[in-house]
C-alpha cells in the first residue's frame, strides 16, 4: 500500500464489449492446471527440498507478556546433528533494526528483550535433519520475569493497561501514521475516524435509538499447505526465497529493507499455495529464513505444523459499540460506531483492517449522520492480520444482527427494513465519496427470490423449532494499490503472461490467462501463465482483499493490448493494411470484417516478419494504479476513497434444537454483486465456498485461550466445516452490472461470500425462537444458554 | 539421525517393486517425500485428522503422516501418483478435473484416494455414503459440493468403463 496517490492518466470509461463478440470471458473454463492438481504433480513450495538444505525449528515463547533473563542453547547445541542455534542477538549481527512489518515495523525477526504473547518465535535450531532439531528446539531453555498480561481488546485500549509496545513503530513510509512515531504507554496502534453529518443531531431527531455491543471471537485460516519459507544465499551479495506467499513483491521489499540491501539483489518466488486466505501475506518465515540462510551461509527451509499456524496469524477479535437512530418509517438516520480490534502483539495489517474495513461500519445504507470510531489494539494474544473479508465480517455480524433487531421491533418485513434504507449510485458514503456501481436493491431483490420469502413457511414444532434470515454486507476495495504484467509473444508465436498474482486456489491464473486470451485472440488454455519470481514477474501489491481479478485483470489487458498492437503494426507493416483495420483472431492478425484488404498472418509468421528468422520476443506491458483521494485525517472524508464497492447478501434456512441448542443449515443462498463474471463458474465456487467457510466461522469455529494460551491449537479441538456440514441446499448467485472500471467489468469476489451468512443465520435463530445473539460463534452451548435465558431458567455457570 | 534402528523393508509401491531403509519413527509420508520423490501424499495437520496424507495400503485408506514406514513392509502402497494408466488419468481423477473438485489442491489426491476405496466398496454409492466415506477428508477451500459431483460422475464412468482394463496395472488394492 503505497501512500503516494497515484494518478494515472484516467481512461475512459471502459466500452463493455457485448457478451455475444467476446469468445474467452465469460466462459466457466475448467483450471489450466487441473491435471497437476490430480495427479499429485503440482508445484507448492511446501515440496522443495535443496541440496545441503538443513531444517529449522522454532523454539517458541511460554508466556504471554515476559522480559527475556536469559537463554540457555547449550543442550540443545550438544546435540548430535545440530548445526547451529539461532537467537535474537544472533540476528542483531546482520540486521541492526530486525523489526518488520507491512505498516509498523514492530515485530522482531526473533524476541529480544522480552516475548509478547505465547508461542512468539525465540530461537530456531537448525539440523539437517527435522527430527534433530525439532529436538533440538525443545531443549532451548527460556527464563521468563513474567509481565502483567492483558488479552481484551476493550481492557487493553483503557488508559493504565499494560503496555505491550513501549513506543509506537509505524513503518516510516506511510505519511498518514506518521504522527504515530514515538507515541507512548498505549496499546492503540491506530485510531481512525469518519464524522459525516451531526450524529448529535440525528439521534436527537430520530424517534428510537438502538444500541447493542456486538462480539465476535478469533478463529484462524487454518490452510492445509502449511506456511513454508526456504532461503539460499546466491554467491556473495544474493539471495533467494522461495515462499508460499500471497505478496511475494511485499517480500521483496521488506526483506531488502531489512538487509539494507537493493531490491535487485532479493529474488522472491512463489508457485501454486495449498491454501492462503490472508495468512501468508506481508512476511511470515521469510524473514527468519533469510537472516538463519545468511548467517550460517546455507539453504534453510523452515516449514509450520497445523499447530504452530494458530500462534502466528489470526482473524481479529472484535467488539462492536453500535447506536443508531431510526424514524417511525424505519429509515435510519444517525449511526454511531465504535469497534476495538483485537490485534494481538504485533501489528501485521491489523491496523490496516480497522481503518479500511472500518469506514464501512455503517452497512450498505443510506444514513444522514454517521460517526465511525476505530481502534486497532495491541494485545498479548498471537498477531491478528486479514483473513478473507478484511475486518468486514466482524463489522457485517454487528450491523445486520442490529438491522433485524430494529425492523422486527418496529414490526417492518426485514428485507422491506433494508430496501429502504440502501444507499444507491449517486448518494454519498459516510466518507463523502459518491457510491457508484453497487447494486442492493438488485442484491436484495435476488435474495427476497431464492429465499422464496413471500411464500409460507415451515416453522417446525415440538422442540425443533425453524427460522429464516437475511443479511447484507459491504466492502470497499482496499486503497491504493497497484499491480503490473507483461505478456509476451515467443518466436513461434506461443504467448506467455508474467504477473505476480498468485494462484492459491482461487484460479487466478485462468482468469488473468481468459483476460489475456481475450484480447490476444488466444484460446485460454494457449497461454503460459508464468508463476510470481520478483526477477521475472512485475510488481504486485499481493493477492489480497479481493483485487486481483479488478487490478492485475486490468494490468493484463492492458499488457495483452501492447502485445496485440505490437502484432497488428507488424502485420500492417508487411501487408500494406490500415492498422485500424486489423485485430487478433485464432492466434493470427485478421483483417477486420469489411476491411479494404484482406490480410491474414499467424502469430508465427509475424515473428518471422518482424525477426526475419522464428526467433525473438515481443513484451507487452501494462500496469494499473486506480484512482485514490486520501481520507482526511479528523473526519475520513474522501472523495474518492475506493477503486470499487464489492456486496454480498446471505439468506438461511434453520432448524434449532431446543433441547441441545444445535443449530441446523439446511438452507444457505448467497448472493453477489459481481460486476462481471469472466469465469461464471469460478465465481459461484468462490462464494459457495467462502459462504462454508464462514458458515464454520459462525457455528463452531473459535479458538480459546487461557492466559494467552490457545488450549485448542490442533484440528483436533478446532473443528473445521467437513462434508457433513454442508447444507443440503446451497445457493450462489449474482448479480451482473458491468463495472464501469473493471477488466470487461469485472469487480473482485473471492471475499464476497463470507460477508454475510453469519448475521442471516442467527437472524434466522432469532426468527425461530426469539433468541438475541450478539456473539459468535453460535455454538450449541451458547445458543442453548440464552434458550434458557429466555425461559427464565437459565443454566449454570459451570466453568 | 544416525544409521542406529535402520531397517530394509520391500513393498509394491504403485505397481512395482521397491526397498528403502527407514528408521523406526519414520511415517510413510516421509518414506515417499525422501526416497521415492513422491508428494501427491502430503502432511498437513499431523494428526490424521485432515486426510491430505491419505494413502491406499493394501487397498484399505491410511493416514500417511501416522502409519508407520516400518509397516508396510511386505505390503502394496498405492499414491495418487500410481492412479493414471499409461498417462490416461484414472476414472476418479477424470470425474475431479470434469466437476472441478478441487481449489488449491492440496487435499485431492487424500479425496481421490478415499473415493476409490469407496467406489470400490460401493459402486453406486448414495449422498449420505458419500458424505460420511468423504467426512474424514477436510478441504479448507471448501470444495465439497463440486467434490461431491464429482464422486458421483466418477461412480458413473467407472460403471461405464470395462471394469478389466482397470486393476492389476494400477497396482491397486
Amino acid at each position: 500500500m503505497a501512500d503516494t496517490i497515484v494518478l494515472p492518466p484516467h481512461a475512459p470509461a471502459t466500452e463493455i464489449e457485448s457478451r455475444s463478440t467476446l469468445r474467452e470471458i465469460g466462459r466457466s473454463l475448467p483450471r489450466l492446471e487441473s491435471t497437476a492438481k490430480v495427479d499429485g504433480s503440482v508445484e507448492y513450495i511446501h515440496n522443495l527440498h535443496l541440496p545441503g538444505m538443513l531444517h529449522g525449528k522454532i523454539h517458541r515463547s511460554t508466556v504471554a507478556h515476559g522480559r527475556i533473563v536469559r537463554i540457555d542453547t547449550a543442550a540443545a547445541l550438544a546435540l548430535e546433528g545440530v548445526h547451529a542455534v539461532i537467537t535474537g542477538e544472533d540476528v542483531l549481527k546482520l540486521i541492526p533494526n530486525p523489526y518488520y512489518g507491512p505498516a509498523f515495523h514492530d515485530q522482531p525477526i526473533l524476541a529480544l528483550g522480552k516475548v509478547r504473547h505465547v508461542g512468539e518465535p525465540v530461537a530456531i535450531a537448525l539440523a539437517a535433519d527435522p527430527h534433530v532439531a525439532e529436538q533440538a528446539a525443545d531443549l532451548v531453555a527460556v527464563e521468563y520475569e513474567p509481565l502483567e498480561a492483558v488479552f481484551d481488546e476493550v481492557a487493553a485500549a483503557r488508559p493504565g493497561a499494560p503496555v505491550i509496545h513501549d513506543v509506537l513503530m509505524p513503518a516510516g513510509t506511510f505519511t498518514d501514521l506518521k504522527h504515530l512515531a514515538g507515541r507512548s504507554g498505549t496499546n492503540v496502534a491506530l485510531d481512525s475516524h469518519v464524522r459525516h453529518g451531526d450524529v448529535e443531531q440525528g439521534f436527537a431527531d430520530a424517534d428510537r435509538v438502538f444500541e447493542h455491543t456486538f462480539r465476535t471471537g478469533k478463529v484462524m485460516h487454518a490452510t492445509f499447505e502449511p506456511m513454508v519459507s526456504l532461503a539460499e544465499p546466491q554467491g556473495p551479495s544474493g539471495l533467494t526465497i522461495h515462499t508460499a506467499s500471497q505478496s511475494p513483491s511485499f517480500v521483496r521489499t521488506e526483506i531488502s529493507r531489512l538487509l539494507g540491501w537493493p531490491e535487485n539483489r532479493v529474488r522472491v518466488r512463489t508457485a501454486y499455495l495449498g491454501g492462503g486466505f490472508g495468512a501468508k501475506l506481508y512476511i511470515k518465515l521469510e524473514a527468519m529464513v533469510a537472516a538463519c540462510a545468511l548467517l550460517v551461509r546455507k539453504p534453510v527451509r523452515i516449514a509450520l505444523t497445523m499447530d504452530e499456524q494458530f500462534y502466528t496469524i489470526t482473524k481479529h477479535g472484535a467488539t462492536v459499540r453500535m447506536k443508531t437512530g431510526v424514524r417511525r418509517d424505519g429509515r435510519m438516520i444517525a449511526r454511531a460506531v465504535e469497534t476495538y480490534w483485537n490485534g494481538g502483539a504485533y501489528a501485521d495489517i491489523g491496523p490496516r483492517v480497522s481503518q479500511k474495513s472500518g469506514f464501512t461500519a455503517a452497512g450498505p445504507y443510506d444514513i444522514e449522520h454517521v460517526a465511525l470510531d476505530n481502534y486497532a489494539v495491541y494485545t498479548n494474544e498471537p498477531p491478528a492480520g486479514a483473513l478473507r473479508g478484511f475486518g468486514i465480517s466482524q463489522l457485517v455480524w454487528a450491523y445486520e444482527r442490529q438491522a433485524d433487531i430494529i425492523a422486527r421491533d418496529l414490526g417492518i418485513d426485514p428485507i422491506e427494513f433494508r430496501r429502504r434504507n440502501a444507499i444507491r449510485s449517486g448518494q454519498p458514503h459516510a466518507t463523502g465519496t459518491i457510491v457508484s456501481g453497487l447494486e442492493v436493491e438488485a442484491v436484495l431483490d435476488r435474495l427476497s427470490e431464492r429465499m422464496d420469502w413471500h411464500k409460507p413457511f415451515d416453522r417446525g414444532s415440538g422442540t425443533i423449532r425453524r427460522g429464516r434470515g437475511v443479511a447484507i454486507g459491504l466492502k470497499a476495495c482496499v486503497a491504493p494499490t497497484s499491480s503490473a504484467a507483461s505478456v509476451l509473444v515467443y518466436g513461434d508465436g506461443s504467448c506467455a503472461l508474467q504477473c505476480s498474482t498468485v494462484d492459491m486456489g482461487q484460479a487466478s491464473d485462468t482468469t488473468m490467462a481468459q483476460i489475456a486470451g481475450e484480447v490476444l485472440g488466444v484460446p485460454t488454455t494457449a497461454v503460459r501463465v508464468v508463476h510470481p519470481d520478483t526477477d521475472v514477474t512485475p510488481y504486485d501489491m499481493a493477492t489480497l482483499g479481493s483485487r486481483s481479478t479488478f487490478h492485475m485483470g486490468n494490468a493484463v489487458k492492458r499488457a495483452a493490448e501492447d502485445a496485440r498492437d505490437q502484432l497488428r503494426r507488424i502485420a500492417a507493416d508487411a501487408s500494406g493494411a490500415d492498422i485500424a483495420d486489423l485485430e487478433c483472431r485464432d492466434q493470427a492478425i485478421v483483417s477486420r470484417a469489411g476491411s479494404a484488404k484482406s490480410v491474414r498472418m499467424t502469430f508465427r509468421e509475424a515473428m518471422l516478419a518482424r525477426f526475419a528468422m522464428q526467433a525473438g520476443t515481443i513484451v507487452g506491458f501494462g500496469s494499473y494504479a486506480p484512482t485514490y483521494a486520501k481520507p482526511d485525517a479528523e473526519t475520513g472524508q474522501s472523495a474518492d476513497i475506493t477503486p470499487f464497492w464489492m456486496l454480498g447478501g446471505a439468506g438461511a434456512e434453520i432448524a434449532v434444537d431446543c433441547e441441545t441448542g444445535r443449530i441446523e443449515v439446511p438452507k444457505l443462498v448467497n448472493v453477489a454483486d459481481v460486476g462481471r463474471a469472466i469465469n461464471p463458474a469460478s465465481v459461484e465456487r468462490q462464494l459457495t465456498s467462502a459462504a462454508i467457510m464462514q458458515l464454520g466461522f459462525t457455528l463452531f469455529e473459535e479458538m480459546v485461550f487461557n492466559e494467552g494460551q490457545v488450549v485448542n491449537a490442533s484440528l483436533a479441538d478446532y473443528k473445521i466445516p467437513g462434508m457433513l456440514d454442508l447444507p443440503h441446499d446451497l445457493q450462489a448467485t449474482f448479480v451482473e452490472v458491468p463495472h464501469r472500471d473493471g477488466p470487461f467489468g469485472a469487480k473482485g469476489v473471492g471475499e464476497t461470500g463470507v460477508f454475510s451468512p453469519a448475521p442471516a443465520i442467527a437472524n434466522a435463530l432469532y426468527d425461530a425462537v426469539g433468541v438475541m445473539t450478539f456473539e459468535m460463534p453460535l455454538t450449541p452451548e451458547r445458543v442453548l444458554r440464552a434458550l434458557r435465558e429466555l425461559e427464565h431458567r437459565p443454566l449454570e455457570n459451570d466453568r | 539421525m544416525s544409521a542406529t534402528g535402520q531397517r530394509p523393508i520391500a513393498f509394491t509401491l504403485n505397481g512395482r517393486a521397491v526397498r528403502a531403509s527407514v528408521s523406526p519413527h519414520e511415517t510413510i509420508i516421509e518414506v515417499l517425500q525422501r526416497d521415492f520423490g513422491l508428494f501427491g501424499a502430503r502432511e498437513s495437520c499431523g494428526q490424521g485428522l485432515c486426510g491430505c496424507c491419505t494413502v491406499l495400503v493394501d487397498g484399505t485408506a491410511v493416514s500417511g503422516c501416522l502409519y508407520l514406514a516400518a509397516f508396510v513392509d511386505g505390503a502394496t502402497l498405492l499414491t495418487v501418483e500410481g492412479l493414471a494408466d499409461n498417462g490416461v488419468l484414472h476414472p476418479i481423477q477424470q470425474a475431479f478435473v470434469a466437476k472441478s473438485g478441487f481449489q488449491c489442491g492440496f487435499c485431492t489426491p487424500g479425496f481421490i484416494l478415499m473415493t476409490k476405496e469407496l467406489l470400490e466398496r460401493h459402486a453406486h454409492p448414495t449422498d449420505e455414503q458419500i458424505r460420511h466415506y468423504l467426512s474424514g477428508n477436510l478441504c479448507r477451500c471448501a470444495a465439497y459440493p463440486d467434490i461431491l459431483e464429482a464422486v458421483k460422475m466418477a461412480a458413473e464412468l467407472i460403471e461405464k468403463t470395462d471394469q478389466g482394463s482397470f486393476g492389476a496395472s494400477r497396482g491397486s488394492g
